[in-house]
């Protein structure tokens, strides 16, 4: 059995190693496949804002970082060795062309201007391809290991992108999926305009936006203009998207191009990670938050729901989660999960913890406590 | 010789301690000593200065002889104690916050 097809089937592996973004920098979380005891490492580029770090899933021990400052700017990190050492690579984030406006929070015309990369999302089937979404949204690839950046200005450049207007944390492109079945196809989603579906390998882009109402804008089911928060996708099932959006939780069985919304019994419907189970394509995870005005849980009490139907029916998992007196947030990219045989969830919160259920959600453990904010959580799982 | 001093986190970025000493024939500007620093270190490219429009960073100041030149034309010439290597140019994190 070649090793692409262990990784893929998940059988034989033994280790994860978990990649941590936070405010002040970033923190490689390694076990074995029990997940019981942790080695932490870091902080590496301590005092940076690290807004994402992500393994490339054809070479596991190349990874990308993105590492920023309100100071400094924007500067890109590279790693050929698992995290052990990194090298900074190209950060020349050009937009394609003169890129005109977009809405600012007033209403008035903006210049797109770039301020940092959100998340970084490597080929499937090449460890030098990366896409890079950024603020102000655009999508950027680079294919020569992150050396160089081209905008795929598609995108931007769709007839709505003039009208498209930041969130309350800037106008990002938060989410990228790639299609594991078809190499032309991905998803993007930014706040706050909402998910875009590309079917020619990025040149031209569709809103994907049918079936979301969101009260926060004038016209409640407009074409563009939604917060989402975040979507996910099973590999296996690549017309089927989860999204959490400001408010909702929604799922689309038609690669997006209508949505129906299954936030059932939640407590809340507000949150911000939305993750899908490694070999149950149908259950799914949310970490309910109080509203769009408190930013953290219901009644101090951290609870991260699953769905085994594929959304609709909820049940409450806080079984090794704070209890009482908890008020943090749970940030878009900070829950992942592992391939291992019994899939482990994780997630990481802004008061500095991270945590794991090596069980698929029934018990969570710390695995370490008072980092800086976490900003995003990826895990790679290691033969 | 002119004679900089970088912060913190531009230093670790550049792997590099200590006051950074560059050979700049006369005029010594601003935008000729950010020049030769891009181009000793590289990976500090867009860091002091926007790499797309060349501006100085909003939150970067540029400090010598007392006085903050971050304001001064980036082709004026630099005070005769910078060019001489008397006094350091400091490039400077601004303060901000609570």
């Amino acid at each position: 059995m070649g090793s692409a097809r262990r990784l893929h089937e998940g059988c034989d592996m033994s280790s994860v190693r978990v990649l941590v973004g936070t405010r002040k920098g970033a923190f490689i979380l390694t076990s074995d496949g029990s997940r019981r005891d942790w080695r932490i490492d870091g902080p590496h580029f301590p005092g940076w804002e690290i807004y994402h770090v992500k393994g490339s899933p054809v070479n596991p021990e190349r990874i990308y970082a993105s590492q920023t400052s309100a100071w400094f700017g924007q500067v890109m990190q590279r790693s050929d060795d698992g995290g052990a050492t990194w090298s900074t690579v190209g950060n020349g984030f050009a937009y394609d062309g003169v890129p005109g406006t977009h809405q600012w929070y007033d209403g008035t015309p903006h210049p797109w201007q770039f301020a940092r990369v959100w998340h970084l999302e490597p080929s499937l089937d090449d460890a030098e391809t990366v896409y890079a979404g950024v603020e102000d949204a655009a999508l950027f690839l680079s294919t020569d290991g992150g050396a160089t950046w081209s905008e795929r200005s598609g995108l931007r450049t769709h007839s709505t992108g003039n009208t498209w207007q930041p969130g309350a944390g800037g106008m990002c492109l938060h989410t990228i999926i790639l299609d594991p079945s078809n190499a032309q196809r991905m998803y993007v989603a930014i706040s706050a305009a909402g998910a875009f579906r590309t079917d020619d390998g990025g040149a031209t882009w569709t809103p994907i936006n049918k079936g979301l109402r969101s009260e926060q804008i004038p016209d409640q089911d407009a074409e563009v203009g939604h917060c989402v928060h975040h979507v996910a996708m099973h590999p296996a099932r690549p017309n089927t998207l989860f999204m959490q959006k400001h408010w909702d939780v929604m799922r689309s069985d038609d690669g997006g191009d209508s949505w129906r919304e299954v936030s059932g019994n939640l407590p809340t419907d507000f949150g911000f990670p939305i993750d899908v189970h490694a070999h149950e394509p149908e259950t799914i995870y949310v970490v309910p938050i109080t509203s769009d005005s408190h930013h953290f849980p219901p009644d101090g009490r951290l609870r991260v729901y699953r769905s085994r139907s594929g959304g609709g029916e909820w049940e409450a998992l806080g079984n090794g989660l704070p209890e009482r007196n908890c008020y943090v947030n749970v940030l878009r990219d900070a829950m992942a999960v592992d391939r291992l045989d019994t899939c482990g969830i994780y997630f990481g919160t802004t008061g500095g913890s991270v945590y794991v259920s090596p069980n698929g959600g029934d018990a969570w453990h710390e695995i370490v406590r008072d980092l800086p904010a976490v900003l995003s959580v990826e895990v790679q799982t290691l033969p | 010789m002119i004679r900089v001093v970088l912060p913190a986190h531009l230093r670790a970025l550049a792997r590099f301690e200590g006051e950074l000493h560059l050979e700049l024939d006369e005029p010594v500007t601003i935008e000729r000593v950010v020049a030769a620093i891009e181009e000793r270190f590289p990976m500090l490219r867009g860091t002091i200065r926007d790499g797309a429009t060349g501006r100085r960073r909003p939150y970067v100041r540029y400090f010598a002889c007392e006085r903050d030149l971050s304001h001064d034309a980036t082709d004026a010439e630099l005070p005769t104690r910078i060019a001489r290597g008397e006094e350091p140019l400091l490039i400077v994190g601004a303060m901000s916050g609570g």
